[in-house]
């Protein structure tokens, strides 16, 4: 497809990484559920094995199936490649492992979902890794938590529940003037929404589950490098970065980043992360998520123009107390967001209730089209109350610092007609209203 | 490796195994706004099959200090000067795109020397249009995206380099960038375009030349077009054996088609 200028995102979500395939003549992606792959003769072997020629040796380290997938993602990220992953949290662990160990730090947004918070916190500190928590919007904080030791900046791109922009050009001019890259959390937003290559991020990941997938099948994750960050000069300058820029005694001595200039990271990742750790995707699961990316773009432009037209009814109900969606004046991210998000904030927003917990709980239970669930990102609607469910682990302090209180609700917006939506929202909060008036008349009747 | 060449700072990566001056070497020379890492999977396969392997980042160009080298006579005399310096008596030069122009500059300059020449994704002339020579000069990210472009002949070229996963569009763009950023206070993009552009010396150079040569062209190449290598071709056969070899791919066919090429490499340093 050669051409004065790559071909557009609605075309590479079709298109990249994928062409009839030379066997069979097959126009969609086969799925190559085999584990592994026959060599020519010995020295094909071995030349496969000491990394003299490219190709799939076990499925755990490549697939075919796999490798359209993740040149797709990085294709559509703007990336130079991409490692797909049994899950989103395994592509956040494979991101840090693959640049910290014990004795390292992470400088971390505080607004992260639940599962990335119990790794940050609790997991990684039992293996030696520290983590700083700051909130996303505390510039001055973020400087101020770099220390000698740290590796990585992280956040997400749309903070989870409370949907907090990330300032990432920023963040991300913090760290490189630190000679520290930033990963960036993009399950919210999808390369569609923003690209954070673009605006300075350095490693971007995705839980594929969510919208990539986008129909609620598969769990998968997609880690993603852009290629940027200069492994070289700032383990040069800082001595941060010897697991890419040194020799490394698990491939015969290999200086990863003399191998790869620009695919350093993703060499490491795979050859070392992959291979020992194993969180690797399932080609079934690769093919699925294909599926889901090959209508992304129709998609998220749905879910952007439901959620508009929801946000706007719920901020007209007397029982909604607040809603956290950035298109609002209201949200804190909202000049941010017009900056970065110009398409759109997504489809995962949280709001408030007046009113008790027993009401909450009536409207989550009252709603019929709406699922009451753990995903966020599926073609159907979904909802959820994050202080019992996702979040039940913070404390208090924790769930404040995250912007979530005991009535905070959130919604993921799908695909079906937007008036239906609204109306199934308008009746649960009838019955949220009348639960509130009962327990009025009850207290009164003591 | 890290040389000395004429008190500057040059690299080599020597293909994951120690150099040896003792084996038969094979010197890879990168093209325009890009570095050795072009070159890695064949430095591997070489250097663990009976080869000593340099593959060299140019002045100003990866590892190696600058400054730049403002002609491909220049460069020629400088690998000349770096084969010295690593103890390497006689070599086989492979050269891609504008490299390939350096080796054949510098097999006609030393023919007791070279033992094998191999120009990949080449032509001659290799004239760069008015138009992106001055979008190198005034926009060079929009002019890398460009060339970038109609460098790949797919987006779905497999297996991929240098390994499965890698989008191939995305690594050669991220890596002309950072070439080009390494350099301060220069336009390495449009510097290095004009060192292919106002070369003249290749059918002098050609006539020169004494060793077999192969030439590996991209049937898809829209950089540098297969019908522009006719007249070089004729002019080495004159002197030399000389073969031509056509892989499907397109100007950036090392990352493209990495087991057609390396095929194309084994048979033309045999």
């Amino acid at each position: 497809m050669p051409g004065a200028s790559d071909p557009g995102f609605d075309t590479l979500a079709l298109h990249a990484g994928a062409a009839p395939d030379p066997a069979t003549g097959a126009r969609a992606v086969p799925i190559h559920l085999s584990t592994s792959f026959v060599f020519e003769n010995s020295e094909h072997a071995a030349s496969l094995f000491n990394m003299e020629r490219s190709g799939h040796v076990y499925s755990r380290i490549s697939n075919p199936t796999n490798a359209v997938l993740e040149e797709r993602v990085a294709a559509l990220e703007g990336g130079v490649g991409a490692i797909a992953t049994a899950s989103g949290q395994a592509a956040l662990h494979l991101a840090i492992t693959t640049l910290a160990g014990a004795g390292s730090h992470i400088v971390s947004s505080s607004a992260l979902y639940g599962g990335s918070h119990n790794l940050l916190h609790y997991t990684l500190a039992r293996f030696g890794i520290a983590t700083t928590f700051v909130k996303p919007g505390d510039i001055a904080g973020w400087r101020a938590a770099i220390r000698p030791n740290t590796k990585l900046l992280f956040g997400e791109t749309l903070g989870n529940p409370g949907l907090d922009v990330l300032d990432i050009p920023t963040v991300a001019a913090i760290g490189h003037d630190h000679g520290v890259p930033l990963l960036v959390d993009s399950t919210f937003t999808t390369p569609w929404l923003m690209k954070p290559f673009e605006h300075g991020a350095d490693l971007v990941y995705h839980s594929a589950t969510k919208f990539l997938s986008g129909h609620g099948t598969v769990i998968g994750g997609v880690l993603v490098d852009s290629g940027q960050f200069d492994w070289d000069a700032a383990h040069a300058k800082h001595g941060r970065f010897a697991e890419l820029a040194a020799p490394y005694d698990g491939f015969h001595g290999m200086v990863f980043s003399e191998e790869s200039t620009v695919g350093a990271f993703l060499l490491r990742a795979r050859r070392e992360g992959l291979r020992d750790f194993g969180a690797c995707m399932s080609p079934h699961t690769a093919w699925l998520i294909l599926q889901g990316i090959e209508t992304l773009p129709l998609r998220m432009a749905r879910h952007v123009e439901n959620t508009r037209k929801v946000v706007e009814f719920l901020s007209r109900q007397p029982l909604v107390a607040s809603i956290g969606y950035p298109e609002l004046d209201s949200h804190p991210s909202h000049a941010l967001a017009k900056t970065l998000l110009p398409r759109g904030c997504g489809s995962v927003f949280s709001f408030d209730l007046r009113g008790s917990r027993e009401q909450g709980k009536a409207f989550i239970e009252a709603l019929k089209i709406f699922s009451h669930l753990a995903n966020v990102g599926d073609c159907r609607s979904l909802v959820i109350h994050p202080a019992s469910t996702t979040h039940f682990r913070m404390d208090d302090a924790a769930l404040a610092q995250a912007g979530i209180t005991a009535g905070t609700i959130r919604l993921s917006i799908g695909l079906e007609e937007a008036d239906d939506l609204i109306d199934d929202l308008k009746r649960a909060l009838k019955v949220a209203e009348k639960a509130g008036d009962k327990a009025s008349a009850k207290a009164g009747a003591r | 490796m890290e040389l000395d060449v004429g008190g500057r700072a040059a690299y080599a990566y020597t293909g994951g195994k120690a150099f040896d001056a003792a084996l038969p070497c094979l010197v890879f020379i990168h093209g325009a706004l890009n570095d050795h890492s072009v070159w890695t999977l064949y430095a591997r396969w070489f250097a663990h099959h009976g080869h000593a392997v340099l593959a060299l980042d140019l002045p100003g160009h990866g590892r190696s200090d600058g400054p730049p080298l403002a002609s491909v006579e220049a460069l020629a005399d400088w690998l000349i000067a770096l084969l010295d310096a690593a103890g390497v008596r006689r070599a086989a030069l492979a050269g891609h795109s504008m490299g390939s122009l350096i080796a054949l500059e510098a097999a006609g300059r030393a023919p007791d020397r070279i033992e094998r020449l191999v120009m990949l994704g080449t032509a001659y002339p290799m004239k760069v249009s008015d138009a992106l020579l001055q979008t190198s000069q005034r926009e060079p990210l929009k002019a890398i995206d460009m060339v970038n472009a109609y460098s790949h002949a797919s987006i779905a070229a497999k297996p991929s380099y240098p390994g499965p996963g890698t989008w191939l569009h995305g690594a050669n763009r991220a890596l002309m960038r950072r070439v080009q950023a390494q350099q301060k206070g220069l336009n390495l993009f449009h510097h290095d375009f004009g060192v292919c552009d106002r070369y003249a010396g290749g059918l002098e150079a050609a006539a020169h030349v004494r060793c077999p040569t192969t030439l590996v062209l991209g049937a898809r190449d829209q950089m540098t077009s297969p019908k522009q290598t006719a007249t070089i071709a004729a002019e080495l056969n004159a002197n030399a054996p000389t073969q031509v070899k056509t892989v499907d791919a397109g100007h950036v066919m090392l990352a493209e088609a990495p087991d057609a090429v390396l095929a194309a490499l084994r048979r033309a340093v045999a």
